[in-house]
């Protein structure tokens, strides 16, 4: 094929299949979640209640695209652009098969930490923006809480990247052909999980969003597209997070019999399932305790690991 | 004469000239009319000096006098103040009234001595604009600021078609809009501290977390609260003004709307206060049948607070599970009542109906259904680290202050006294039970939790006994007052149809007198000072109920906390806003 093609290809597979995830997962979560609370989900249209995501698509669309009049109308139109692009761009650099990527930076990792830290401006914004005090408390909160876990996050990628010897995503993938990096990097594995968790803004970390405490956090004075945008890219945030994992830590597309991108897709959607799992387990951390667990349990651990990766590296090598 | 009644030769020996003198009320409870002028005096006695003190405030109210009839034993005066006070040590309650004349009257807080008094004292005066000298911070509390009139005043119209039409002006909307500003001084509330600014936030009346209409007012320091005022009243009904125009019957269905998640639980002391006016025994069977039907509103109740609780936290799943459960529970109580939630199903006398055949079984499936699911919840719930570090700590009082502050039910009992009205002064027959009294150490949310908890494996076994007991014989009393009267009596003599005729046609008369019943509710203690001057309906009907004084307590737990803490308080109080309101 046409190396152009086959390229023109895969970016827009990877955009709307992207788009498609994450309208399915909507999908998905309330359905995992009723099966895990002892009650139906959405069952009503369509086959498995599947067409609800359709239903919901035109309701969404149809709402009136409203900005509160106290609001600061261009940002709060930016934000949730923002973290929607950050999101999406993440994936540029995700090597879902041998032959599917989009494109093979050499500093993938870093390029992805970057991402990440663009989207919490996201959710600054939305909050700031809103001029609401529910609002700015939950931005705040967000605020902290992404910057603080994005230190140890990256902290624990760089035992994975002393092993492979290399940011590129590709090369970490192909350097797991003989054993999975979760094996000897399983501290990495769990504190990225966690700190994965955390940059999703998930239960146990829901903090910003806190709807017993602060009704919807940083985006309660949004609605319809504007607040679906917020919606879809937490799912393709949590489908980032897991396929990151995946790549990172459980050898990527590698795996027998099967072809490659099965493998891939089969991994991450287990890791998605998990994060509901979670959801539908624990309650909801304070923001103290939070930052706590950060600063004082998960960035020692991190940098342990690194450590005793580095030594062992060395050691190895015979130095 | 019973050591309970000792204080009323202790109190005139000691204050020869408050004019003490007793009155024989219906309850037996010892009650004593006291001089306005040394009211405040006898009171602070009564609170610190006396022997065996009584430590709490259980209620304050008043009775507008002024259209009563029958109380020629009593001083003169057109309002009457009712402090209720109760003794631990002595297990024991005391009345104490004072009579007030002239058509504005007013007297002097108590809130020096029990912090307790301030929410009732500005009741007192929003229902009865009866002015409260020297209170902290006197305004109305259920009616909105610009209401005219005071509802339980005499002359004050029972029904909106006695007020004329409304009408809502542009300048009335604007004056109402401008009163909307929220100004913290006119909440307590000071603007500025020594170093900061504060922020203020408004909580509700329509927020996630606050469990129905309460509006509460946060003074903010960071995420730090201050302090923080409440709102109440968005749910007032004015239930007690409705108790003096229903009938004594046809007042039951609306006390189950009191506590609206404790269905029957409210029946109860509303017609065991009725039944002491009326001076009915009610039969054995509908004793066990009463107390099977409470302590499976029990259950109801405290299941709600346990899923909303855990909600409140976070945690999503627990509210499915437990309300699935309660939705079982309700089922018992549909198959024998034929409502879910406000059966309204004790009568004066007994109960509705029979238990209808095969209840057994089904009472049976609940108790072993129930059991191993709250085993579950213990390992989902209870030791998940989260929930202890989210509630361990959170909101402790302790047994003393929340004494002082009117704290009843698990409320009391998570600060470690094990104190249970069924345990101490068993009424309607929990004295025939076997059942222990949970208790936590802490006084925090957690042990709040726990002992709810430990409640109903408790419910469960007072259950498992009036199945194994329930006694034969009649449903309801032998009595003319008994409503409505038993059906074969009714269609075998004419007397009965008489009675049955005018007690659903036009009410029981219940003779005069005065009563009121505590019952330990689910949320704590809940009572009905009934006065009948003998019509057809009550002359004053009081609700004393355990969510008004425990939502008191909120500034006093939650200071110098956080916004997820305080809804961790909120969660574990357990209260409803309608018996807040009433």
């Amino acid at each position: 094929m046409n190396p152009t093609l086959h390229q023109v290809l895969v970016v827009f597979g990877v955009l709307f299949g992207l788009f498609g995830v994450g309208a399915l997962l909507t999908w998905a979560e309330r359905r995992l979640l009723a099966l895990w609370q002892d009650r139906y989900g959405p069952n009503r249209v369509g086959p498995f209640g599947l067409l609800q995501v359709v239903a919901d698509m035109i309701k969404i669309f149809s709402k009136e695209d409203w900005i509160p009049p106290f609001a600061d109308k261009p940002v709060f139109v930016l934000a949730p652009l923002v973290i929607m692009v950050a999101t999406l761009l993440s994936f540029a650099v995700v090597p879902f098969a041998p032959n599917i990527e989009i494109a093979n930076l050499n500093i993938g990792l870093l390029f992805f930490l970057a991402m990440s830290s663009l989207s919490v401006y996201g959710v600054a914004l939305a909050g700031w923006a809103s001029n609401s005090k529910y609002a700015l408390l939950g931005s705040l909160r967000a605020v902290g809480q992404m910057l603080s876990y994005e230190v140890f996050m990256g902290l624990a990628l760089m035992g994975v990247v002393a092993q492979a010897g290399s940011f590129g995503l590709r090369d970490i993938v192909l350097a797991q052909r003989g054993l999975w990096f979760g094996v000897p990097q399983f501290i990495g594995l769990g504190i990225f999980f966690i700190a994965g968790l955390a940059e999703t803004r998930r239960i146990p970390f829901d903090l910003p969003e806190a709807e017993s405490e602060l009704v919807a956090g940083f985006h309660t004075e949004y609605s319809g597209m504007k607040f679906a945008m917020f919606f879809l890219g937490e799912y393709i945030a949590i489908t980032l997070i897991a396929a990151l994992t995946v790549t990172l830590f459980l050898g990527g597309w590698l795996g027998p019999w099967l072809p490659p991108l099965v493998w891939f897709l089969l991994k991450t959607f287990c890791l998605v399932g998990l994060f509901i799992l979670i959801r539908a387990t624990l309650p909801r951390l304070r923001y103290d305790q939070l930052l706590e667990l950060g600063w004082k349990r998960m960035l020692p651990l991190a940098l342990l690991n690194l450590i005793v990766t580095g030594a062992v590296i060395l050691w190895r090598k015979g130095v | 004469m019973n050591p309970e009644q000792d204080i009323l030769q202790e109190l005139p020996r000691r204050f020869a000239e408050a004019h003490i003198r007793p009155q024989a009320t219906c309850d037996g409870l010892p009650t004593v009319w006291v001089a306005a002028a040394r009211a405040h005096d006898v009171l602070r006695y009564l609170q610190a000096e006396a022997d065996r003190p009584y430590r709490m405030l259980y209620d304050l109210t008043a009775i507008d006098e002024r259209r009563r009839s029958h109380r020629a034993d009593q001083p003169p005066g057109a309002f009457t103040v009712v402090y209720h006070l109760y003794s631990f040590e002595r297990k024991a309650d005391l009345r104490l009234k004072v009579a007030l004349p002239g058509e504005r009257p007013g007297v002097r807080t108590v809130t020096d001595l029990w912090p307790a008094a301030n929410w009732y004292e500005r009741e007192v005066w929003d229902m009865f604009g009866i002015a409260i000298e020297g209170h902290p911070r006197m305004a109305r509390i259920l009616m909105p600021p610009w209401w005219e009139g005071h509802p339980l005043r005499k002359e004050h119209p029972t029904r909106a078609t006695e007020m004329g039409p409304f009408r809502m002006s542009a300048a009335k909307q604007a004056e109402l809009e401008d009163r909307l500003e929220f100004r913290p001084e006119e909440w307590g509330l000071a603007r500025q501290g020594a170093d900061a600014e504060f922020m203020f936030m408004n909580m509700g009346p329509n927020h996630p977390g606050t469990h129905g209409v309460l509006r509460v007012a946060l003074q903010l320091d960071g995420q730090r609260i201050v302090d923080l005022a409440c709102d109440i009243g968005f749910h007032h009904r004015g239930a007690e003004k409705m108790g003096e125009r229903q009938t004594w019957h046809t007042y039951i269905p609306y006390t189950d709307r009191i506590d609206y998640v404790g269905g029957v639980m409210n029946n109860f002391p509303y017609v065991l206060a009725v039944e002491q006016l009326a001076g009915i025994k009610a039969p054995d069977r509908a004793k066990v049948i009463r107390i099977m039907l409470a302590e499976l509103f029990r259950i109801i109740s405290h299941l709600v607070y346990y899923g909303t609780f855990c909600q409140d936290l976070g945690a999503m799943s627990p509210v499915f599970y437990m309300f699935t459960d309660r939705e079982r529970a309700l089922d018992v109580v549909a198959a024998i009542t034929g409502a879910r939630m406000h059966p309204g199903w004790f009568r004066i006398g007994g109960v509705a109906q029979d238990l209808p055949a095969g209840w057994e079984r089904l009472v049976r499936d609940f108790l072993d259904y129930l059991p191993p699911r709250l085993d579950e919840y213990d390992r989902v719930v209870l030791r998940n680290r989260i929930f202890q570090d989210r509630t361990r700590g959170i909101g402790a009082i302790s047994a003393d202050e929340a004494l002082a502050w009117g704290a009843t039910g698990p409320l009391l009992r998570a600060c470690g006294l094990a104190w249970d009205f069924r345990k101490q002064t068993p009424y309607g027959g929990y004295d025939q039970f076997d059942f222990e009294v949970p208790t936590g150490q802490q006084g925090d949310s957690y042990d709040r939790a726990t002992v709810h908890v430990a409640e109903m494996r408790q419910s469960l076994r007072i259950i498992e006994q009036c199945l194994a007991h329930m006694p034969p014989g009649p449903y309801k009393a032998e009595h003319p007052l008994t409503t409505p009267p038993p059906r074969e009596r009714m269609l075998h003599d004419i007397e009965t149809m008489i009675d049955h005729f005018l007690g659903v046609s036009w009410g029981p008369v219940i003779p005069p007198g005065e009563a009121a019943v505590r019952v330990e509710a689910a949320k704590g203690c809940n009572s009905y000072y009934l006065i009948s001057d003998g019509g057809a309906s009550a002359y004053r009907t009081r609700i004393r109920t355990p969510s008004f004084a425990h939502l008191q307590m909120l500034p006093r737990l939650s200071r110098g906390l956080m916004i997820p803490d305080l809804i961790a308080i909120l969660g574990s109080l357990d209260f409803v806003l309608a018996d807040v309101d009433r």
